[in-house]
């Protein structure tokens, strides 16, 4: 949703006007200073501002930095300067807060109850049961997208965080840290490889004409960490969510996603210094947490989306969840042979396969298996620790 | 000079660049600040820069990063064997001490690398940085300093400042996130692949000799082409590349060719998954549509 600011009728100057537009943007969550205010009030002295088509050109060029941005940025435009989507929005906002009003004021003691108990089957924002009169009856629960704002600080103590952290710099340095102390001639390097430079100074009368370097070899396997944050996993999400905060604290190229309902980028937030604001980051990225699971449907999204760029013949996909899918069987499979065919390995941890006469039976899964470098139990956080010499041997 | 002026004679030199772009690049030229590409590999956002340069009637310098890329790639590196044969001569002379160090870090023996090489021109040169996000984030660092103040270093020689500033543009394809401060001091623009008129007038200035008919079809199958789910969506550099086939095929009519269009295909799919999921039904039926 598009928070609008008031247009300021009493701003007089076009400067003021333009921090006036800049605030709105910041508000919207565009990374602007004050250095862009100036650049953008100099932008406008070097086109015609009278026409609007051009000065949101301008405006766009030099306050958006990143693609989402650009993208946004006419809606944002015309919300400040032609006052457009406020009616709309004011409407949509009285629609929302009386929709929020009647669920949250019963619901959000039994959402919580609901997490806890772990009993996915039921739509955490429909507690008097609305869905199941539509008549698909359970199922229906598990594709409703929740969109409350689950707050992760309840997921989240500090022991468990400690220790699953501590788990996932192991695992990670087990499979990425396998960085040789020895260094291997290199054309560039940080050292000269004295040996060589003297051997091939013979040649040269003694003259050490030509440098050869060393440098450590590179390092295998890049991590790239999945985790299922749907309601059949919620019970696990808090130690997963600190488990994966140990893989990306680990090294600096682990990348780590979550997917409910869709597929969220959390490396960023998970990476976030501040832990207050990683928290508070987690959460809105993870609305939607613990509603439906669709595996399939946001692998795919991620092959066609992140995967192209980031998963290549050195990495390792390490997918967190207990594959039970509203998406067909099938469209898990091929994803994951696609996945497979970009050269990576992928692991797949299962919290349920740690439970006593458990088999693969779930559809889901089933399709799944062929498909996998390693399938393990992720339990508990001992089943976590021994990992270790399993994935430093793929 | 106005944006519209910049548009024209970018369009003159055969590159059609959208209202947004051409604005983008109008600012960072107005506002001497660098300019910042991104979008989908082969939309022709290094082809910005090259047709800038002939707009400006400018060198062009291009840095091509790839992983690994140091500051003896980049900036300069001393000629280390010729500065060895130096002393060794000087030795033979007798001169020793202070002279030989001020001849041997000299001019002479400086190997200038592109960013070197572009804050040193008489006439602000175009730089173009392609492909930034392959570069290590510790080159990314550097390379601000150097966009920020145009000046550079060497530690034996002093500081050289620019002695005019070069038009800089970087382009990424998005293997990894750049850092906010890069993005800060850039103005960006995102390249989309071209509408159906744009790409429409980018054939018609590439490759003149084409019918408008068979233009028109060429385009509207490549952007038919671009709403499947393929694994490497063909940039305008393919398009191209398929006229190209095409009218060397001598193929008057995309729909009434199966075998030529099948065989100039190779120059829109570049991948053997690709290739599989349009058969020649598909593409039958696609340049039908188009046609």
């Amino acid at each position: 949703m598009m928070q609008v600011t008031r247009f300021p009728a009493r701003a007089t100057g076009p400067a003021e006007r333009i921090a006036g537009f800049m605030a709105h943007l910041r508000m919207n969550g565009l990374a602007v200073g004050v250095g862009e205010t100036a650049a953008a009030l100099r932008a406008l002295g070097v086109i015609d501002p009278t026409d609007a088509a051009q000065a949101r050109s301008a405006l766009k060029a030099v306050c958006a930095s990143r693609a989402e941005d650009f993208a946004r940025f006419d809606a944002l435009f015309a919300a400040y300067w032609f006052n457009r989507d406020r009616q709309r929005e004011r409407q949509e906002r009285a629609q929302n807060e009386a929709r929020e009003a009647s669920r949250h004021a019963p619901g959000l003691s039994g959402e919580r109850a609901a997490l806890q108990s772990g009993t996915p089957e039921r739509p955490d924002d429909d507690p008097d049961g609305a869905a199941a009169h539509q008549g698909e009856g359970r199922l229906v629960a598990a594709r409703t997208r929740n969109i409350a704002g689950t707050d992760l600080r309840e997921f989240v103590t500090p022991e468990d965080v400690a220790a699953a952290e501590a788990a996932a710099e192991r695992l990670a340095r087990a499979i990425r840290d396998r960085r040789s102390r020895r260094r291997r001639a290199a054309k560039r390097g940080a050292q000269l490889d004295l040996r060589r430079v003297a051997r091939a100074s013979i040649a040269t009368g003694g003259e050490p004409l030509r440098l050869f370097r060393k440098a450590r070899p590179e390092r295998p396997a890049k991590l790239v960490a999945i985790l299922d944050t749907s309601g059949s996993m919620t019970v696990y999400a808090r130690v997963f969510l600190a488990f994966l905060k140990g893989l990306t604290a680990a090294d600096t190229t682990t990348d780590a996603y979550l997917f409910h309902t869709r597929l969220v980028r959390i490396t960023d937030a998970l990476r976030d210094r501040d832990a207050m604001r990683a928290i508070n980051r987690l959460s809105l990225l993870a609305q939607g947490f613990g509603g439906g699971t669709r595996i399939g449907s946001n692998l795919a999204a991620f092959n066609r989306g992140y995967a192209r760029r980031l998963v290549g013949g050195r990495s390792v996909v390490m997918i967190l969840s207990d594959g039970y899918d509203t998406d067909p069987p099938e469209v898990l499979g091929s994803e994951l042979a696609r996945l497979k065919r970009r050269g990576c390995r992928i692991v797949w941890l299962n919290p349920l396969k740690g439970w006593k006469d458990y088999a693969p039976v779930a559809r889901g899964m089933a399709a799944a298996l062929p498909h996998l470098d390693l399938f393990a139990a992720a339990n508990t956080l001992d089943s976590l620790a021994a990992l270790e010499p399993e994935l430093a041997r793929l | 000079m106005s944006w519209t002026s910049l548009q024209h004679d970018l369009a003159a030199h055969g590159y059609i660049a959208s209202d947004d772009l051409a604005m983008a690049l109008h600012l960072a030229l107005a506002l001497e600040r660098p300019l910042l590409l991104e979008g989908a590999a082969g939309v022709g956002k290094t082809q910005v820069a090259k047709t800038l340069a002939e707009v400006k009637d400018a060198r062009l310098i291009r840095l091509q990063c790839y992983e690994g890329l140091d500051a003896t790639h980049a900036i300069y590196e001393w000629n280390y064997q010729r500065q060895l044969l130096a002393i060794r001569t000087a030795a033979e002379g007798g001169e020793t001490g202070e002279a030989v160090e001020a001849c041997i870090f000299s001019d002479r023996f400086l190997m200038r690398r592109p960013l070197l090489e572009a804050i040193s021109q008489d006439s602000a040169p175009v730089l173009l940085i392609d492909e930034i996000d392959r570069a290590d984030e510790e080159f990314e660092a550097y390379l601000l300093e150097i966009l920020s103040d145009f000046t550079i270093s060497i530690p034996e020689m002093g500081t050289v400042h620019a002695t005019a500033r070069p038009h800089v543009i970087l382009t990424s394809n998005g293997t990894r996130d750049l850092s906010d401060a890069l993005r800060r001091r850039c103005i960006y623009s995102y390249v989309e692949y071209p509408d159906r008129a744009a790409e429409l007038a980018i054939l018609a200035a590439r490759h003149p000799a084409l019918e408008p008919r068979l233009a028109a079809q060429i385009v509207g199958f490549v952007q038919a082409l671009r709403r499947e789910d393929l694994e490497k969506t063909p940039g305008v550099a393919e398009t191209l590349d398929f006229a190209a086939a095409l009218s060397g095929l001598g193929v008057n009519d995309l729909a009434d060719d199966p075998v030529a269009l099948q065989a100039a295909l190779v120059t829109l799919l570049k991948t053997q998954a690709d290739r599989a999921a349009i058969p020649t039904e598909l593409a039958q039926r696609l340049a039908g549509k188009a046609a």
